[in-house]
């Protein structure tokens, strides 16, 4: 009797990848459209994004001013560019804030059950029932506004979807047969969470990460709008879109430019969304 | 075969039951060495049940009683979960039935195989990867450094079969259960996948008990049968008495095997009251 499979067995099928690239890869470039405008921002920028000419107050686009100038005579194309540097860095806090506390409230309840099930879940929905934007408004009155204290605010109401679904998945995996296996190779507690179900609730979480990311943007240009964000003269969408909307029916494009770049950025982060979520999970790779 | 007298595991009228008192296993007493077990019985017998308490995993629905329950000289009753969990995977192993769900999805191969290894043992990571592979080898499978990187969907049951048997020795673990190890695979692999297991529990000199409803496979590849009926151990023999086999639940069992020269006659079925008698009778 032979001990020893056949070669044959080693082939692995490498067309399924392709099918969702393409969602992928659009997202994909797009962020990295996004993210090259951050880092090079300088060199990309025509003009200076807080240089005032005031003689060329609320100019619509032309070949000097691509996308038009603000009512204190700064280029909009420059500011926007700016922009996503506080949008970019704001997404990335909430995201380094939100991910690891939900999942270690989420996997903690459902695997551990019981009565720290029931405490962390119902501290899970009380942050939940807390309107968004409302609280994070109060959180940044009473803070002071800035960058740090904006993220800390909308991660203080981004992170309860995390856990849900983190528990979720835990329960569902709790009577698997691969946990109970490892189990079976005395792997227990901390390890077994975050060795073997951490990494089965992973894809979910991320693909929840990059669509919540869209909601994200939408929130922090809420607060920009608001006066409670990035403060100005610093270049912030949110703001830029208050500043526009006071001359919105007569010089549409102050208010367009900072609003397509936040709508630019909320397709970016969904179609990367939906696209990692098809890379990522191994399970339905067939 | 070599044999050491001692025995591993030593079970002294062992009870199973559920919260409402509905008993599940009965009274099973049963000493295991470095030999090769099987244990037999038609489905929900309770034969998966006491061999998930033999490795401390039942459900907490579930209560254990028993007078001794030992494993490696351990009482197993008393047990912390901190002592359970190195006791499970470096003295005690177990292959499950499916590799398709008993593989974690999202890990590969090689991380999978090595987790027992950081867990019980103090290795360097050049060391692990080199006993993994060693491991891999041992259990027949091809290209073990480009197989580390797979991931599990990537392979066939039988290979998953073989991962998960190297998953179960590569900490050197003194008994193995194996619960039906073969049925989810074909035919043709079940043999191969138990002539495996059979040679390198022998090569490590470790104790097996193998849990099957194939009494053809037990014959070929164990010493000893014991089985189980309705939560109780109705018989124990040798495996080559099984032809001739004195219980009538065991002769049944041997006898309704669809063969070559039973073929186109009906099967003898299980005379359930002849049985009850018998065991009003012990």
């Amino acid at each position: 009797m032979t001990q020893n499979l056949t070669d044959a067995e080693m082939v692995t099928p490498r067309r399924y990848r392709r099918r969702r690239a393409t969602t992928l890869a659009t997202g994909g470039t797009l962020i990295a459209i996004l993210l090259l405008a951050a880092l090079f921002a300088p060199l990309l920028a025509p003009f200076d994004p807080n240089a005032q000419q005031m003689a060329a107050r609320l100019m619509p686009p032309s070949a000097t001013h691509w996308l038009g100038t603000d009512g204190f005579g700064r280029d909009l194309l420059s500011r926007v560019i700016y922009g996503t540097r506080p949008t970019l860095l704001l997404v990335s806090l909430i995201l380094v804030l939100t991910i690891p506390v939900g999942m270690l409230v989420g996997i903690a309840a459902g695997y551990l059950g019981g009565w720290t099930e029931r405490v962390l879940m119902r501290i899970t929905d009380i942050f939940l029932s807390l309107p968004n934007l409302v609280i994070a408004l109060a959180l940044v009155a009473m803070l002071g506004p800035g960058l740090m204290n904006g993220a800390l605010a909308l991660a203080l109401t981004s992170w309860p979807p995390f856990a849900r679904q983190a528990r979720a998945e835990t329960l569902a995996l709790r009577r698997s047969d691969y946990l109970a296996a490892a189990r079976m190779q005395g792997i227990n507690g901390l390890r077994l969470m975050f060795g073997h179900i951490q990494p089965l609730c992973m894809p979910s979480a991320v693909v929840r990460a990059a669509l919540s990311l869209g909601g994200i943007i939408l929130a922090a240009a809420g607060l920009g709008f608001l006066g409670m964000g990035i403060q100005p003269p610093t270049a912030e969408w949110g703001s830029m879109v208050a500043e526009g909307s006071k001359v919105i029916f007569d010089q549409w494009w102050v208010a367009a430019a900072p609003g397509g770049a936040i709508l630019f950025a909320s397709l970016a982060f969904n179609l990367t969304g939906d696209g990692l979520r098809d890379r990522l999970d191994t399970r339905n790779a067939h | 075969m070599p044999t050491d007298n001692s025995p591993l595991i030593v079970a002294n009228r062992l009870n199973i039951s559920l919260d409402n008192g509905t008993s599940l296993v009965n009274n099973l007493s049963f000493s295991l060495g470095r030999e090769r077990v099987a244990l037999v019985g038609e489905s929900g017998s309770g034969k998966s049940l006491t061999a998930r308490s033999l490795m401390g995993l039942l459900s907490p629905a579930l209560h254990i009683q028993a007078r001794t329950l030992t494993i490696a000289g351990e009482n197993t009753l008393t047990l912390s979960e901190r002592r359970w969990s190195q006791l499970r995977g470096n003295t005690l192993a177990m292959v499950m039935q499916d590799p398709k769900y008993a593989l974690n999805p999202t890990r590969t191969i090689g991380w999978q195989v090595e987790e027992p290894l950081k867990l019980h043992h103090k290795f360097s990571r050049a060391e692990r990867r080199d006993k993994v592979i060693d491991m891999l080898d041992a259990v027949g499978l091809p290209h073990p450094t480009q197989l580390m990187d797979r991931y599990p969907h990537q392979l066939s049951g039988g290979m998953g079969q073989r991962v998960m048997l190297a998953i179960a020795l590569i900490t050197d673990p003194q008994f193995l259960i194996a619960d039906e190890p073969t049925s989810a695979l074909d035919h043709a692999m079940r043999d191969q996948v138990l002539a495996l297991i059979r040679r390198l529990v022998e090569q490590r000199n470790m104790g097996l008990l193998l849990i099957s409803h194939d009494l053809q496979q037990v014959a070929d590849h164990c010493d000893r049968v014991m089985v189980m009926y309705k939560g109780e151990l109705l018989d124990t023999l040798p495996a080559a008495e099984l032809p001739r086999a004195t219980h009538p639940y065991t002769r049944t069992l041997w006898s309704c095997r669809p063969s070559k020269a039973t073929h186109g006659q009906p099967l003898p079925v299980l005379d359930r009251a002849a049985l009850e008698a018998h065991r009003e009778h012990d």
